[in-house]
Parts: structure tokens; sequence; C-alpha cells
């Protein structure tokens, strides 16, 4: 089938839609988590959301309902854990995620009957998002960019040096606090994307894919933006092609655009040196 | 009388149930340029991130220009060099001149976006500490001086009233370090910037400050050079071969 064909069905509109704004939204903030060396926290609020999903199933309440607040309330967590209990971010994270996995676990063995809904979460299925989820993810997803665009310096500020961005007057408390906030927005809208095992991959392959060719702020999370862009629809039109799951497909498609731009890095320095 | 850039008054910080500062005051006017200096663990350090409120203090107060910390918001006014280059990312992917721009946000409304006057800024620093040629480089391709250099810009692109440096001179070679102290000289005695250089380097603080404060816990010493030189306590406390130092190149 050529894609033309595939672009006149809703589901596949539907997808690629979803799919690119989640995709500029995973890839603006990757940058921003990879540099601070809280790359994982993706990582961890996927666990949670494994537990909040279990607990929307349990409640018979649709789970992204639920997946919203008890993740931003966890990212708010990991970020006070951080602060206060004197923990480095990964073992913070750690702490969050394992709480938030054992939960889900716990309720999915006491109601005994969502595993197969539990499933579908766990691996995405971004080809059966419906018109509700689409306006949801789209609304969610301009709202968060907006945030990043207007607080762009101080975000690069505070990434780079927060002692320095303190001294210039930014409220980098504030700003974290609205980081980390955003992050936990962004992976519940993923979970749909590429399912919650590899929401992570979705943050962090991008970023570091940009991190290989950018030579300068703006421009690695244009790259990045470009890389994610280019995987998730890249990867919907191959997963359909080839018929394979679509999540698994956009996150290999990330990694080989990722082994693209080390190569050319490899290549550039190579070039300089000899 | 000048006016008082910085008052620091009876301020006291502690850390793990250790005291780090105890009863620390004084007031630094225009064209002061102050050298701190005092043995490692002094609280030399915690002092200048107290007076910057990076720290809050156990007791005491700050107001700088007159404004109490809690209300004070020009910062602009205000350059700074952290002790330590951030722990980044080697693979940051910033440039010198990205890095240096980041100087002007603290006199930026929100949204923060810069224009041409802060442009101009920028060229004026990067051209100031002789970093012109390297603007577009990335900042994990230099050398430790090199970044230590686009630090300094980034602290003095705005022409600060007021400017602190903790230990800015470990990464440059002699030939910078000159470069450096008279740009400090030249912004001091021409602007009256008020410098506080915190410095381990006792033996040539002598030729570039106007007032040396000794920290070690306390405030043991604060005044001209021309007292310390005098003073038998210093001279009990740095020796009287270190003391002799500091005051003949001074």
């Amino acid at each position: 089938m050529y894609i033309f064909e595939y672009l006149q069905y809703g589901f596949i509109q539907r997808a690629l839609l979803c799919g690119s704004f989640i995709a500029l939204l995973c890839s603006t903030l990757g940058v921003l988590l990879v540099l601070r060396r809280f790359s994982l926290i993706g990582d961890g609020l996927a666990h949670v959301t494994f537990g909040s999903v279990a607990l929307g199933l349990f409640l018979r309440v649709y789970p992204l309902y639920v997946s919203l607040p008890v993740v931003m309330l966890s990212s708010l967590g990991i970020l006070k854990l951080t602060q206060r209990a004197r923990l480095y971010g990964d073992a913070a994270i750690g702490i969050v995620s394992s709480v938030g996995i054992a939960g889900g676990v716990l309720l999915a063995s006491v109601a005994g009957g969502f595993n197969v809904d539990l499933f579908s979460y766990l691996f995405g299925n971004i080809l059966a998002i419906g018109k509700e989820e689409l306006y949801l993810s789209i609304a969610l997803s301009i709202a968060v960019l907006a945030v990043i665009v207007l607080y762009f310096q101080e975000i690069f500020s505070m990434t780079f040096d927060e002692e320095f961005a303190r001294v210039s007057g930014i409220a980098t408390e504030r700003l974290n606090t609205l980081l980390v906030l955003l992050t936990a927005i962004t992976v519940v809208l993923s979970m749909n994307v590429v399912g919650i095992m590899l929401i992570s991959a979705l943050l962090i392959l991008p970023a570091v894919t940009a991190l290989q060719l950018a030579r300068g702020f703006r421009t690695a999370m244009l790259i990045s933006a470009s890389a994610a862009l280019a995987s998730v629809v890249g990867g919907i039109f191959i997963s359909l092609a080839l018929n394979l799951p679509t999540g698994a497909t956009i996150v290999l498609t990330n990694f080989v655009l990722f082994l693209f731009a080390f190569a050319i890095r490899n290549l550039r320095h190579r070039r300089l040196a000899s | 009388m000048p006016a008082s850039i910085i008052e620091a008054l009876n301020l006291s910080f502690r850390y793990n149930g250790i005291d780090v500062l105890q009863d620390v005051s004084f007031i630094a006017v225009k064209g002061d340029y102050i050298g701190l200096v005092g043995p490692n663990g002094s609280g030399k350090t915690t002092l200048i991130r107290i007076l910057l409120g990076i720290a809050g203090p156990l007791s005491g107060r700050v107001r700088l220009f007159g404004q109490d910390l809690g209300d004070f918001s020009d910062w602009s006014r205000i350059g700074y060099l952290p002790q330590s280059f951030p722990s980044f990312n080697p693979y940051f992917p910033s440039t010198v001149e990205e890095i240096v721009s980041l100087g002007r946000l603290s006199g930026k409304r929100f949204p923060k976006h810069l224009d041409r006057s802060d442009h101009e800024a920028i060229d004026r620093a990067l051209h100031l500490l002789n970093i012109d040629p390297i603007r577009n480089a990335l900042i994990g391709e230099l050398s430790g001086g090199q970044k230590q250099r686009v630090l300094i810009a980034r602290a003095i692109v705005n022409n600060p009233d007021l400017l602190i440096l903790d230990e800015p001179t470990a990464a440059l070679d002699p030939e910078a370090r000159e470069h450096f102290f008279t740009l400090l000289r030249r912004l001091n005695a021409d602007r009256g910037t008020v410098i506080i250089l915190v410095t381990h380097d006792v033996g040539s603080i002598g030729e570039y400050a106007n007032k040396l404060m000794y920290v070690d816990r306390r405030i043991h010493f604060f005044g001209s050079f021309e007292d310390f030189c005098s003073s038998d306590r210093m001279t009990s406390l740095f020796g009287a071969n270190s003391q002799h130092i500091i005051c003949h190149r001074h």
C-alpha cells in the first residue's frame, strides 16, 4: 500500500498527528533532562504510570485521568526527595519508580481481571488513539511547548549552571518544579505512543542523537525535534508496511538515527584529526 | 561617606552541626577592591554564597545596594564567577557566545529575549577577554584557561557595580592572569566597581586589592593593607615572612 493510501485512514491521521506532537514534546524536554543528568526520570515516571493505569482500571476510571495527577505528584516527590532527603536524583527516581510498579502489580493481582488492558498500556497502541485522546494530547503538548519557548533562556541558563542562574535572579526552584511537572505530563501522554516500557527511549534517544551533532543549544533542540519527528513518522509507516508493532518500530528507528549521528560525529572528528 | 554596596550583619552559618561562619559583619563601599583570604574550609565560599542569596544564613542579614537581600531584584548590577567550573557535561552543546549571553538575562523582563544592545554588550565582553576568535567554539572544546575566560566574560558582560569572583585565576596562564587583573583594576578605578576576590594567592593579592579580609569562621581582619601590615595580630596569624611578602607586593 502506498503512503497516500495509508493517509486516507482516520486512525493513521490521528496516529501521525498525535505522535508528531508527542515527539516534539519528548525531544525538547529530553535535551534538558539528558544535559541535567536526569534522563532516567522518564523511566521512573513511566513505572509510576504503570501503577496509576492499574489504579484507573481498578477504579474503572479512564486511566489517563488517573495517571496525570498521580504521575505529576510523583514527579514532585522525586524533586523533594532529591532536595530534602540528600539523595542523588537516581536514588530518588529509584524509590518512586519501585513504589509505582509495586503498587501496579499489587492492584493487578488484587483485581485479577485486567491483565489484557494493562498489557496494551505497557506496549502502547498509537494506531488505536481516539479523537478525545488526540485533542487532549495536542492541547497539552501545545501548552507544554509554549512554556518551554517562553522560558527558553531561563531553562538554558539553569541547565548550564544552576548557581549562576540563581544569581541572575532566575527562580530556579520554581523552574525545576515546572520542568518535572512538564516531564510528568509528557510521560503520561507518551504511553499511548510507545507504551510505558519504552517511554524513556522517546525522551533520551532524540536528545543523544542531537548531542552528537549540535553546535549550539538551540541547534541541539532543533536536531532533537527533527530526529524525533522523523522516527515517529518513519516508524509508523515502516510498522504498517512490514506489519510490525508500531511503538517498538518508532524506538528502533530512533536508535538507527542515533547510530547514524554517531557515525557522522566520528567521521567529522577523524577528518579534523587528519 | 560612599554609599554602602554590601552590608553583612552578624552572619552565622552552620553545616552538619559545625559552625562554618560566626557573627560575620562588614560593610563594602563603592570603590572597594577586597582580597578575601583564609585557609581551606574557613568559610570564604560560604560567605559569598550567603551574600548572593544562594545559601541562607542561620542568623544575621544581608543588604545589597541598600536593600534587604529578600527584596533585592536588580541582579544585573552583580557579576559572579563561581569557585569551580560547573560540573558540566563536556559535550554541553553551547557556544562561547551563547554562554556569555547568559550574563545578560539578569537585566531582562519576562519573556527574556536578547536584543541588539545585548549583542553589543556580548561583543564587548568577548573582545575584553580576548575570546572573540573562539566565539563559535563549543565550550567543551576549550582548554581550562579559555573556559575560565568565558565565565569571566559572562560575569562582566553587564558592567556590574559589584563583582564577586571565587578563585578566578586558578586556570589562567601568567599572561591571561595579568590581563585579567588589569581589567579588574580598570573596572574598579574607572567605574568604582566593588570587587570581592577570593584567593589563596596571598602572596600577590597586595598587588591588586586595596583592602584585605582574613576569614577563618570569623572575620579576623578587615581593613587596608597599611593596617594589615602594622597589625601584630596578623603577624602572629600569617607569620612575619608571609606578612612581609604581602605588604612588600602592595
